[in-house]
């Protein structure tokens, strides 16, 4: 399968819409290179700012552009843009609801050999809980290429997160992906497998394995995870009962805790999730990271075995 | 600490160099121009000035060490390895799973006194050690190494301020300024101006070297030590050449955060001589 990180579809739309947006902005902080938004700014220079190591400089920055009617996209580390600018994000852009783009490359495990100071664990979960933030992981090449133009066309402030490292391409040009609305990337009907991210390519493949088993899975893209796709959360409550969540984050406050959040409150339904085991990352390969927490194939099919075969609910 | 003549330490500094690209090239990743600027002065510190034991590396009343700009740890690893903090062995899992020397420094490796990675938070801490040990009337001083890059984030400067209203003559920040950062050189991305200038108004004793001279860099500490009590926090802008000793990296913006391939690790250990 071909791969490609997803924060080069960021990349390459980032420069299109350049050319058919002129209130497009780039603010870097000396990671434009890494980030790959050195593209835009190697062909609207009068359009790229960088601001140097100073992301907090950055946020500002660019809230005060969006007061200008500019649509500033801030790109960094996820780690960085969440929490070194989290506060900044908040005050200056998340409250007066500005229209500032945040990017965070490098999401989750995928600055694997970097280790922990710069794996983004916490990231949208921060986002998360800002009032007024939009959150979004698109999961491949494609997706991120189509939520970096959503992200341009919707007016508000959005924090999305691409992966450093190459993952497989499951979409085409010809899928569409639409802010706040779960992608169904497999219909099943014997237990709902709800990923976003770095992860989506894992649960189809658990999805794969669950087939030739005989069980059937859905698979959604939860790829905005605030404000969150409620109606196809219920969905998969009402007509399957049993939900896994996979996520490239920490379980807590993350897609999992989110998808809970609406099963609680509906009474019924089980669900277990896979992520990030509320432990700091290492340095390691990649996917050694994705397996070390417990994201596998394996586990996964097993986790929906069990689920079908017992009403017991599990958390981790 | 044994005294040790320059060319004693130079041979030193060029060990240093070989184990950071042989590292580097056996991790598959990390960054070779910064561990190579900061080699010399991170030498003259390990090999010359400061007070560490390598057997007791919690000892209450060693000198400090902090490496805000982290991804410099290479450089740093070598030399704990070699002073005998750790087993020379396991400069060979840079990078790898389970290894005590991570991509960024963390506590687990022995002589590490607070993790770095996030540029800009090292300054901060070293102050907090600076003022806990001045408060507990010892004699030990905190080393903090700073990148030029760095030098952009805001934390720096309010660290700084703070070194200066608590009177941190226990502090020596060393400024490894390569005018090299990720995006291009410091002037294009965020020109920093006078650094010495910007340190004094904020202070600090300054002095300007060359950073890669292991002369200055000596004499620089001598005067450092008889000035020590004067209630000034002491900056030492080094002027230093990123990727310093390897031909093809000096100077070269792209060597910041890649790792030699075996014909480029080859003849960087050629560049930097046989011996040793
Ligand atoms: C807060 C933060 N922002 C960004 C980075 C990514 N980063 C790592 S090294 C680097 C450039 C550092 O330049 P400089 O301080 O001059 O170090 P040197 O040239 O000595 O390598 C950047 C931007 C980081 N580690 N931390
Ligand atoms: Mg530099």
């Amino acid at each position: 399968m071909e791969k490609k990180a997803t924060r080069i579809g960021f990349s390459e739309e980032l420069a299109i819409l350049g050319a058919e947006n002129e209130k497009i902005f780039v603010i870097d902080a000396d990671l434009g290179k890494s980030c790959k938004s050195d593209k835009f700014g190697a062909t609207y220079p009068e359009r790229e700012i960088n601001v140097g190591i100073a992301e907090q400089n950055a946020a500002g920055v660019a809230a005060g552009l969006a007061t200008c009617g500019k649509i500033p996209f801030v790109v960094t580390y996820a780690i960085f843009a969440a929490l070194r600018m989290g506060e900044m994000v908040r005050q200056e852009i998340a409250y007066p609801r500005l229209n500032v783009k945040i990017i965070g490359s490098h999401g989750g495990m995928s600055p694997a050999r970097d280790g922990a100071s710069h794996q983004a664990v916490e990231d949208m979960g921060v986002m998360r809980t800002i009032p007024n933030m939009t959150v979004i992981m698109p999961a491949d090449y494609w997706s991120a290429r189509k939520l970096t133009r959503a992200i341009t066309e919707f007016d508000g402030p959005v924090f999305i997160r691409f992966t450093r490292d190459s993952i497989p391409i499951i979409y085409d040009d010809s899928v569409e992906f639409e802010i706040g609305k779960a992608h169904i990337a497999r219909e099943g009907e014997d237990v709902a497998i709800i990923a976003n991210g770095d992860t989506v390519h894992i649960a189809l493949e658990a999805a794969d394995k669950l087939a030739t088993e005989g069980i059937s899975a859905k698979v959604l893209d939860m790829h905005t995870i605030k404000p969150l796709d409620v109606e196809a959360v219920q969905d998969c409550i009402e007509n399957i009962g049993k939900i896994i969540t996979v996520e490239d984050h920490n379980i807590i406050n993350g897609l999992g805790s989110a998808v809970c959040e609406v099963v609680a409150e509906m009474g019924k339904g089980k669900v277990k999730r896979f992520g990030i085991q509320d432990r700091f990352g290492e340095s390691a390969s990649y996917e050694r990271l994705i397996e070390k927490n417990g994201i596998t194939v394996g586990a996964i099919v097993q986790a929906a075995k069990q689920m079908i075969a017992t009403d017991l609910v599990e958390v981790i | 600490m044994t005294k040790r003549t320059v060319e004693e330490l130079k041979e030193f500094a060029t060990d240093l160099r070989k184990k950071v690209v042989t590292m580097l090239y056996e991790a598959g990743s990390g960054h070779p121009g910064g561990s190579l600027s900061a080699a010399d002065y991170v030498t003259a510190c390990y090999f010359s000035e400061i007070n560490v034991d390598p057997k007791n590396p919690k000892w209450e009343d060693r000198d400090r060490f902090v490496l805000s700009k982290g991804h410099s740890c290479p450089v740093l690893y070598a030399a704990l390895a070699t002073r005998g903090f750790f087993d020379e062995e396991i400069l060979h899992t840079l990078r790898k799973e389970g290894s005590i020397l991570q991509g960024h420094p963390n506590m687990e490796c022995p002589g590490i006194d607070i993790p770095t990675g996030s540029l800009g938070q090292g300054l901060a801490c070293a102050v907090g050690m600076a003022i806990g040990l001045k408060y507990d009337k010892k004699s030990s001083r905190v080393f903090a190494v700073l990148g030029d890059g760095e030098c952009q984030e805001g934390e720096i400067w309010e660290a700084a301020a703070t070194a200066n209203k608590y009177k941190l003559d226990n502090l020596i920040i060393f400024v490894d300024n390569n005018n090299l950062q990720i995006d291009g050189t410091i002037d294009e991305i965020m020109p920093l101006g006078n650094l010495v200038a910007k340190f004094e108004a904020f202070g600090f004793q300054t002095y300007e070297i060359d950073g890669n001279d292991m002369e200055q860099i000596l004499l620089t500490f001598d005067n450092i030590r008889k000035t020590a009590k004067n209630g000034k926090p002491k900056c030492i802008i080094g002027h230093t050449i990123k990727g310093k000793g390897v031909s093809f990296m000096e100077n070269v913006c792209d060597w910041h955060g890649v790792a030699p391939k075996k014909e480029q690790w080859e003849q960087a250990l050629k560049d930097l001589g046989e011996g040793i």
